[in-house]
């Protein structure tokens, strides 16, 4: 039987395997896909939350479906911006956007 | 006659009106200020009669009114008026000299490109002088005794082209700062102890403290605001350096008016001074050495206004003396004679130099009383008014003081009254000999002075032999019987002590004529043959040489410490956190590599302390 703590194992899995894409990858959409990975180990979290301990309501729920629908619009401004400066610098490469230093 | 009382505020509110006129309007029209300026005073003076009027017409009656000013917990001011003789006769003195001098300094500055800014100082201080008279508060009477002390500041720097004017105006508001500290803090003490700065409240509240130290410390801290104002010793320095300002202001201010607010004060607060025998001791010593000291000076200075600014230091320790051996009466009556004929004597100086074109040397005078008969008998009726010649006023005044002095026990100081009153007659008939009598006849281009300037000489000069019989056997002493305080005793007057005093003054008058004018003493050999004595007295007894030795070793030391305080300690401080904060983020900011993946290890990275840190608390909370 799957219970409670199995989706909070999954959750905190997939926010590590997360965590380690954004920092390690170099490729600018790899750490992309990385993030959208941390945020749905967030909404398995809110949706177990909302079946397990919170039943009688749906607010969990609901926000599952708020942040699919933030992940979605982030991806697109951050597809946007990966292009834009691709065009730029020709290269995803992260190693090479290090204008912002000191 | 109550209407006038209560609205007798317009006397010191109408010049202050003049001076905002003017300042704010009208200063590009000079006559136009001088006339503003000469309506508000007289119309004070109009004024001043009906509620001098009033008041000596309902006996010594008092009249107050105040509005609350200030209001904090614990301490409460009032703008009032407190009309009683005393306040009668002081806004008739000031008014009156103020009135005259205003007039005169038509004359004598018509050709001065600062003539309107003249007029407006001259009006802020004939308000701030009422306004102090009329005070009914301590509180309120150190706003004016301040505001006084700026136009003070103002009219001796009036020619501020002239550096020596500009030193002697600082030099003047600074050693009356020394002063006014002490009375501001007797002033707080008086408010702490007695939770009321009003005259009328303190004279009931203080007798329970009589003779205890700490209302004596506060009647000494009271004190040195008269020192300084009334230029007593050792804060006497400032008054000769302030004869760098016009002769007219030192005439209205350094002579009948301001200095002798610090008289004033002691008479107002008299109740205060009078509870504690220690301190009416320190005044009557301090002032009778003040009018040695003085005249002592005054016998040898060349200047002619120096001469008369002396010999004013030397009348105000005479009236201070008066105040401390318990005669208030003589000491207001010897201020009311004084102010006339000592601004009559300046404004007399003011025309002489006026003709000579600013000559202020007395042996390059001379000569003068042909050139000049106006100036030159006005002069010497105040002469012989200040040598206390009878029946001239100051005669009369300067007889009650000696009596006073002689009833009250104080032989010594009574002989020292008598020894200065031969003193002021030598050294002022030194001066009249020399400069009006003179061989020297550096005067030939002399000329009189004209109308407006010799009217008022006139007028002061009236005033001057007359003004004395208010308060003469004469007229059964109409002055004690208003300007009085419970307990006077009136001491009968000594034909003695009369003659005495007026054989000195005349000895005094006699011997300047031998050496001066007869020549039967040759100066110039006593001059040399004194030659000690001759310089400690021609250099001032070498006080103010003194004063700058000390404040070049003392207070420049002090300030030499706090510069090397400020710089390395303070300076130190701010700067080292700034240069501490430079090197941190010169060191830090390669944190800042630019790569987007480094901000993310920072962010999981503070995460994770966030977490450990909410745990900590978390067990700790549990355990």
């Amino acid at each position: 039987m799957i219970g409670f703590t199995h989706y909070l194992i999954l959750s905190t899995i997939l926010f590590g395997i997360g965590m380690y894409g954004v920092i390690s990858k170099r490729n600018a959409v790899a750490v992309l896909m990385s993030v959208e990975i941390m945020l749905n180990a967030v909404n398995i979290n809110f949706i177990a939350i909302s079946k397990f301990i919170r039943s009688e309501t749906a607010i969990g729920q609901l926000f599952a479906i708020f942040v699919i629908v933030v992940a979605a619009a982030e991806v697109a401004v951050g597809l946007a911006l990966i292009i834009a400066i691709y065009r730029q610098k020709k290269s995803v490469n992260l190693n090479d956007f290090n204008l912002l230093k000191w | 006659m109550q209407n006038i009382l209560a609205s007798s505020w317009v006397i010191p509110f109408l010049p202050f009106l003049a001076f905002a006129l003017i300042g704010l309007f009208i200063h590009r029209w000079p006559k136009m200020s001088a006339a503003v300026s000469i309506l508000a005073i007289s119309t004070a003076l109009v004024y001043s009669v009906l509620v001098a009027m009033a008041v000596f017409s309902k006996g010594a009656g008092v009249f107050e009114i105040a509005a609350r000013w200030l209001n904090m917990p614990g301490l409460q001011v009032d703008m009032g008026l407190l009309i009683d003789p005393l306040t009668a006769v002081m806004l008739l003195v000031v008014t009156i000299v103020a009135l005259l001098v205003q007039i005169y300094s038509i004359g004598y500055m018509h050709d001065d490109p600062g003539f309107a800014s003249y007029f407006a100082y001259q009006s802020i201080f004939a308000g701030s002088m009422l306004g102090l008279v009329v005070s009914n508060n301590f509180g309120q009477i150190f706003v004016f005794w301040e505001l006084v002390g700026l136009s003070s500041y103002l009219l001796i720097g009036f020619w501020f082209g002239r550096h020596s004017a500009r030193e002697a105006a600082k030099k003047a508001f600074i050693t009356n700062r020394i002063g006014d500290f002490g009375f501001l803090l007797g002033i707080l003490f008086l408010q702490i102890i007695f939770g009321t700065l009003n005259f009328n409240d303190l004279s009931g509240a203080v007798a329970s403290y009589s003779n205890t130290a700490v209302l004596i410390t506060v009647s000494l801290l009271l004190l040195l605001g008269p020192v300084g104002k009334s230029a007593q010793f050792p804060l006497h320095v400032w008054l000769p350096d302030a004869m760098e300002g016009p002769t007219p202001v030192s005439a209205l201010i350094h002579a009948a008016t301001m200095v002798a607010a610090g008289v004033y004060l002691i008479a107002r607060a008299f109740f205060i001074f009078n509870t504690s025998p220690e301190t009416m001791m320190v005044i009557a010593v301090l002032g009778g050495f003040t009018a040695l000291f003085a005249a002592s000076i005054a016998l040898v200075q060349n200047d002619i206004k120096r001469i008369l600014a002396y010999s004013t230091l030397s009348q105000l320790g005479y009236m201070v003396m008066a105040m401390g051996v318990g005669a208030m009466t003589a000491g207001m009556f010897h201020l009311m004679t004084h102010a006339f004929f000592k601004s009559l004597l300046f404004l007399g100086a003011g025309s002489v130099i006026h003709a000579l074109a600013n000559e202020q040397d007395i042996w390059k005078m001379g000569g003068l009383h042909k050139k000049m008969p106006v100036t030159t008998w006005t002069f010497i009726i105040g002469a012989l008014a200040l040598s206390g010649i009878p029946p001239l006023s100051g005669f009369w005044s300067k007889d009650e003081i000696l009596l006073g002095t002689f009833a009250s026990g104080h032989i010594g100081l009574y002989i020292l009254g008598s020894l200065v009153a031969f003193m002021t007659a030598f050294y002022m008939f030194r001066l009249i000999f020399v400069a009006f009598f003179g061989e020297n006849q550096a005067g030939e281009h002399a000329h009189e002075s004209p109308a407006v300037m010799t009217v008022p000489l006139i007028i002061l000069a009236v005033l001057a032999v007359f003004a004395g019989f208010v308060g003469s056997p004469l007229m059964n002493y109409a002055f004690a019987h208003y300007i009085t305080y419970p307990g006077a005793v009136h001491h009968t007057p000594s034909i003695t002590i009369m003659l005495i005093s007026s054989l000195l003054a005349i000895s005094g008058i006699f011997l300047a004529w031998a050496v001066y004018q007869k020549k039967w003493l040759d100066y110039e050999k006593l001059k040399i043959k004194m030659g000690g004595l001759y310089l400690l007295l021609y250099n001032k007894y070498y006080i103010d040489e003194f004063y700058a030795w000390l404040i070049k070793h003392f207070i420049d030391g002090t300030a030499r410490l706090m510069e090397w305080f400020d710089l390395k300690v303070v300076n130190g401080a701010v700067n080292g956190l700034a240069w501490l904060t430079g090197y941190l983020g010169l060191n830090l900011r390669y944190t800042e590599d630019g790569q987007v993946q480094t901000y993310a290890i920072y962010i999981y990275a503070g995460m994770v302390v966030l977490i450990i840190s909410a745990l900590c608390a978390v067990f700790t909370a549990i355990a």
